[in-house]
């Protein structure tokens, strides 16, 4: 293996390991707005399809990572978003 | 981490059309600084997903913790538009914007009630996005007649895998959430052995494209291989089991993310998608516990199989039971008079959208000195917390909703509990039948309450495919009619009292 990749793996386990700790006690009330955010989270496969679609050309390649791009940043700004709606009523009720 | 050797190609920047001391300058800067700014970048977004994740799990700050999260997506996607690989600037910003656009309007065109599918379908595209940077990636390398490494082989192979089943399968539970097919499991004859088979296939085709990488027509066979094994995963699977899958999903599109950050190199992607794997996969198991299952038998005992005979014969005696129905005048007297009232609301009540009737009943029957009380069973709606958030828009107090913990204790002196649309989470077969498919499930115990007003369509059964005998005992009447509608009436007979 090479170094980078095994650079890849510690930092691929640590970061699990880091999921699994911060989810740790959550009250059940925000368990749906936590999924909705960390699903917009794992858009983060935007930036992959952004280096994938990076060449000025028009291949194939491209086209399916340009399609990659719109489909997973619907993921993320509707995640977000979706997920701010579901907070903000919460906000309006611990306001009033 | 840099790019590996792969992965790099040389082109001409802008730049060296500049006189040459600038030209050296300004090359020197972007090859020196901009990918170390890039890194560094990363670094911050990757601390702000974690403050976010974090600040998530908690009530008072969970609203920031989501905008945190985003300027971290925001971070990482401006530094990645920076690399000097992307030079297909407009193409990508205006698949940015479409892909914006339509994420906006869904966001706030989607009801809060189709909260579960929403999530669904988002994580249907994430994980297709996933699968498409592999598949891109495979045909960029055959094109330009690159050797595929060992490594990078084998990361897209996994990314199309999990991509792909995150894809199909979500898609899948997205469509019976919203209706589209049936909810009930689907299974078939030999259905084991198909998997079985398509797992090998999947095997079979890896091993070859490992040996010998420049297949095109075998990749795409693994392709297809892995987008009808996420149907086959979801079909067997009933509707009252979707939220596991949905959340179970959710881990995997993180786990797909982490994987096309094995195949592109990127620390980012791998560092997200391990979060959202890792955290997605605990609140998994949080719902399997609220439901009281394991998730290996969600997964592979096909609910529905052993649902159908279970529920056919406990419900062939309770069908000729008489069932004691009344209107809302009644209703409302019940209610107006009584001391203490628990609501317990379910799925039928936000379909109907009659959170807000509810909250308006409950204030006028606290007006009249009656002590009113929310249950709330860590799965009513259709996902851990779906109620709160419902109720939540409504303005119904914090204070007034109370676990399933809380309540069932106090339920043996209260006076009236009133079932809104709710239905297996109230269902005493989890209690006492052995049979049933819910059984063992925590419930609350509506049942011991001195009186039950169930408010639901009609005497159909909920979600489980179970009947439900709370509607056939003496102390329990039943008022039919949309929630909505009952509600609206309650209020109205309770003013008049």
């Amino acid at each position: 293996m090479t170094s980078g990749l095994i650079a890849a793996f510690f930092v691929f386990v640590l970061a699990s390991f880091t999921g699994f700790e911060i989810i740790n006690k959550v009250p059940p009330t925000l368990h749906t707005p936590l999924m909705s955010g960390s699903n917009a989270i794992s858009g983060i496969a935007v930036l992959g399809a952004i280096v994938a679609s990076g060449a000025r050309e028009t291949n194939v390649s491209v086209i399916l990572g340009l399609v990659a791009v719109v489909l997973a940043t619907v993921n993320v700004v509707g995640g977000f978003l979706v997920t701010d709606r579901m907070l903000q009523m919460f906000k309006k009720k611990t306001a009033s | 981490m840099e790019k590996t050797v792969s992965y790099y190609r040389i082109f001409p920047t802008p730049y060296s059309l500049l006189p040459t001391p600038y030209s050296l300058l300004l090359l020197t800067l972007m090859n020196e600084f901009l990918p170390t700014g890039i890194q560094l970048t990363y670094l911050v977004a990757a601390s702000l997903f974690i403050v976010g994740l974090k600040k998530l799990g908690s009530p008072a700050t969970a609203r920031n913790g989501n905008v945190i999260a985003a300027v971290g997506m925001l971070l990482a996607i401006v530094a990645t538009m920076l690399d000097q690989q992307v030079l297909n600037y407009e193409m990508i910003l205006l698949g940015l914007a479409i892909g914006s656009g339509i994420g906006a309007i869904a966001a706030y065109k989607v009801q809060m009630t189709e909260m579960p599918q929403m999530v669904g379908l988002l994580n249907g595209l994430g994980g297709a996005a996933s699968a498409l940077v592999a598949v891109a990636e495979f045909w960029r390398l055959l094109q330009h007649g690159e050797v595929i490494p060992l490594d990078i082989n084998i990361s897209m192979l996994l990314d199309v895998l999990i991509g792909g089943v995150t894809f199909t399968g979500s898609m899948l539970a997205f469509a019976k959430l919203q209706g589209l097919i049936s909810g009930t499991p689907i299974t078939f004859s030999f259905q084991q052995p198909f998997n079985l088979l398509l797992l090998s296939a999947y095997l079979a085709g890896s091993t070859y494209l490992i040996v010998t990488p420049d297949s095109l027509p075998v990749f795409f066979g693994v392709v297809s291989v892995s987008l009808v094994l996420g149907v086959m995963f979801v079909l067997p699977i009933g509707g009252g089991d979707m939220p596991v899958v949905i959340s179970l999903l959710n881990s995997l599109s993180g786990v797909a993310a982490a994987a096309a950050g094995f195949v592109v190199m990127n620390n980012m992607l791998i560092i997200a998608g391990a979060l959202v794997g890792a955290s997605g996969l605990i609140l998994t198991e949080i719902m399997c516990k609220a439901m009281n299952r394991s998730l290996f038998s969600v997964l592979f005992s096909a609910f529905g199989t052993g649902a159908a005979s279970g529920g056919a014969g406990g419900s062939a005696g309770a069908i000729d039971q008489t069932v004691r129905s009344i209107d809302p005048e009644e209703g409302a007297m019940m209610l107006g008079y009584a001391r203490s009232v628990v609501i317990v609301p379910g799925y039928g009540m936000a379909v109907a959208q009659a959170q807000h009737n509810v909250r308006e009943l409950a204030d006028q029957l606290e007006r009249m000195g009656v002590d009113v009380k929310y249950a709330i069973h860590p799965v009513a709606g259709r996902m851990p917390g779906h109620m709160n958030v419902l109720l939540a828009e409504a303005n119904v107090p914090y204070e007034q909703l109370h676990d399933m913990e809380d309540i069932n204790p106090q339920f043996d002196q209260t006076d009236v509990a009133l079932v809104i649309g709710a239905n297996d989470v109230v269902n005493p077969a989890a209690r006492s039948d052995a049979n049933s498919p819910i059984y063992g499930m925590p419930i609350l115990e509506v049942d011991r309450a001195k009186q039950t007003i169930v408010i639901k369509r009609g005497m159909s059964t909920g979600f489980a495919g179970v009947d439900n005998e709370l509607f056939y005992k003496q102390k329990t009447t039943m008022l039919f009619g949309s929630a909505k509608d009952m509600v609206g009436k309650l209020v109205s007979e309770v003013k008049q009292l």
